[in-house]
């Protein structure tokens, strides 16, 4: 019997295409996410808005925290360890959460190097703007990439720039000759054969999902339309006015991102989303995405 | 229901969420016509569908956001299509879920315990074997396991002596993912029976 082979680990990616993954910080919070459908919870302290206000060093998340949401729900968990702090990491792969978020979005313990991802039996995500970062991630072994985006943020600029040169990139690839493509790894900085597997297929060897700045149905839809196969909903959903039919909203429209009824249908009702931030007006020390590139 | 012989059977992938290209890319390799299912009026001129792996709480969910679902699988059942799920989609067809209890479409004569090999990090892959004993890859995620099986439901397939993959009539059923090997024979089978 093998476990933690790559098959299995982005086996799990696999199945959570087309779902919605919640960011939630205590067990109310996690029932309402599963309720509605979510596809997996993200178990935080703090969701990345809140983050942001309470400034600090933002570190993983309690594991008794985490250790209530799994016992209360039947859907994968998540949790998020910082960039490079593969002890944190070691400490939540012995408890069992089903991934882990190597995330931008608590404070980088580490500012060279990231976790060696393949040491681990549980399978990682990690966030990237551009298919360089993806498959840098991807070499260290990540089995999921997400965008960045702008975590916390509400504003969907940042996931749209991320997602759009990530697809844009990966069609770059494919239009090369092979005589090409050691130059593009080069100006990529991103592994050679994995720049290959890439020209060859017009794909990421792993799932590519959306995060950071999700904060409608219409959000939700937009990034799926664009190349993402799942999306990560962080602060939009328990800062809007109405979080449990917020959550529902963004499910359906997970599902149905390329039918425009459904999503009117869904978009009705629903109440205010979170305010958010306008990126363009944070300085480029406020921002989450420039960590750990 | 369409069966065109020169291109193979018309077949369904349930796409509210999972793997569901998985199995539209071995389907159609195995020579069928694939149509990814979103609503239940897509139904209708399929011979068989197809339920992929995912999270089975979502797929309820999202079924009860339309709430025709229910009714549809019924009649499409009912006038002879065919069904194949795989993970989640063995836990939908199933007569009863534990672990937790939830609602099912209950064309399998059989019960189900979700999660019962454990979280992620005890997910793993293994040679199982077919009923005849030959060997078969499978790859478990999260995966279900089959407790009980009625008397009409055929093994096609074991792990550890559990049966992993079961046909009851039309309907067939993998606790493991066949689709994210990139070829199945499990898909085979079910498309061969649709063309009988």
């Amino acid at each position: 019997m093998e476990q933690g082979t790559l098959r299995v680990k982005t086996g799990l990616a696999e199945m959570l295409k087309g779902g919605v993954i919640m960011d939630v910080t205590n067990v109310e919070q996690a029932k309402i996410a599963a309720e509605a459908g979510a596809v997996a919870v993200m178990a935080l302290e703090r969701i990345p808005a809140e983050i942001r206000k309470h400034g600090g060093v933002a570190r993983m998340t309690n594991p008794g925290l985490i250790k209530e949401i799994m016992a209360e729900v039947s859907i994968p968990v998540m949790a998020k360890a910082r960039i490079g702090h593969f002890a944190e990491a070691q400490i939540l792969e012995s408890l069992g959460v089903d991934y882990i978020d190597e995330s931008e979005v608590l404070t980088p313990a580490d500012d060279r190097y990231h976790i060696d991802k393949f040491a681990f039996k549980v399978p990682f995500v990690c966030g990237a703007r551009n298919l360089g970062e993806a498959l840098r991630r991807i070499g260290e072994g990540a089995c999921m990439i997400r965008t960045k985006g702008e975590a916390g943020s509400g504003d969907i600029v940042e996931a749209v720039r991320h997602i759009r040169a990530i697809t844009s990139g990966i069609r770059t690839l494919t239009l090369l000759r092979e005589d090409e493509l050691m130059t593009h790894a080069k100006e990529l900085g991103a592994p050679y054969d994995l720049v290959c597997w890439v020209a060859k297929n017009g794909k990421l060897p792993v799932p590519n999902f959306s995060a950071g700045g999700i904060a409608t149905p219409a959000d939700a839809s937009l990034v799926m339309q664009l190349g993402a196969e799942a999306i990560f909903v962080g602060s939009g959903i328990f800062l809007s006015e109405d979080p449990p039919r917020h959550a529902r909203a963004i499910v359906q429209a997970a599902t149905h991102f390329k039918d425009p009824e459904v999503l009117l249908k869904v978009s009705e009702d629903i109440g205010e989303p979170m305010r958010g931030i306008n990126v363009a007006s944070m300085s480029p020390d406020e921002l989450l995405q420039t960590r750990g590139v | 229901m369409s069966s065109d012989a020169s291109r193979g059977p018309h077949i369904g992938v349930l796409a509210l969420q999972g793997d569901f290209d998985a199995h539209k890319i071995i389907l159609e390799q195995l020579g069928a016509r694939v149509s990814l299912v979103r609503k239940p009026s897509q139904l209708e001129p399929l011979a068989g569908l197809v339920i992929p792996g995912g999270e089975s709480t979502t797929l309820l969910k999202l079924m009860q956001y339309f709430p025709d679902w229910w009714p549809e699988f019924q009649r499409f059942k009912d006038n002879g299509g065919a069904f194949f799920g795989t993970c989640a989609g063995m836990i939908l067809l199933a007569r009863e879920v534990t672990a937790p209890a939830q609602k099912s479409l209950g064309f399998l004569d059989a019960k189900v315990e979700r999660n019962a090999y454990g979280r992620q990090k005890e997910s793993f892959e293994e040679v199982g074997q077919w009923a005849d004993g030959r060997p078969l890859e499978m790859v478990f995620i999260r995966a279900p396991r089959l407790c009980e099986i009625g008397p009409e439901v055929e093994v096609l397939a074991s792990h550890n002596d559990v049966p992993v993959f079961v046909r009851q009539g039309k309907i067939y059923a993998a606790s493991f993912h066949p689709e994210i090997n990139g070829v199945s024979d499990l898909h085979k089978i079910f498309l061969d029976a649709l063309a009988e």
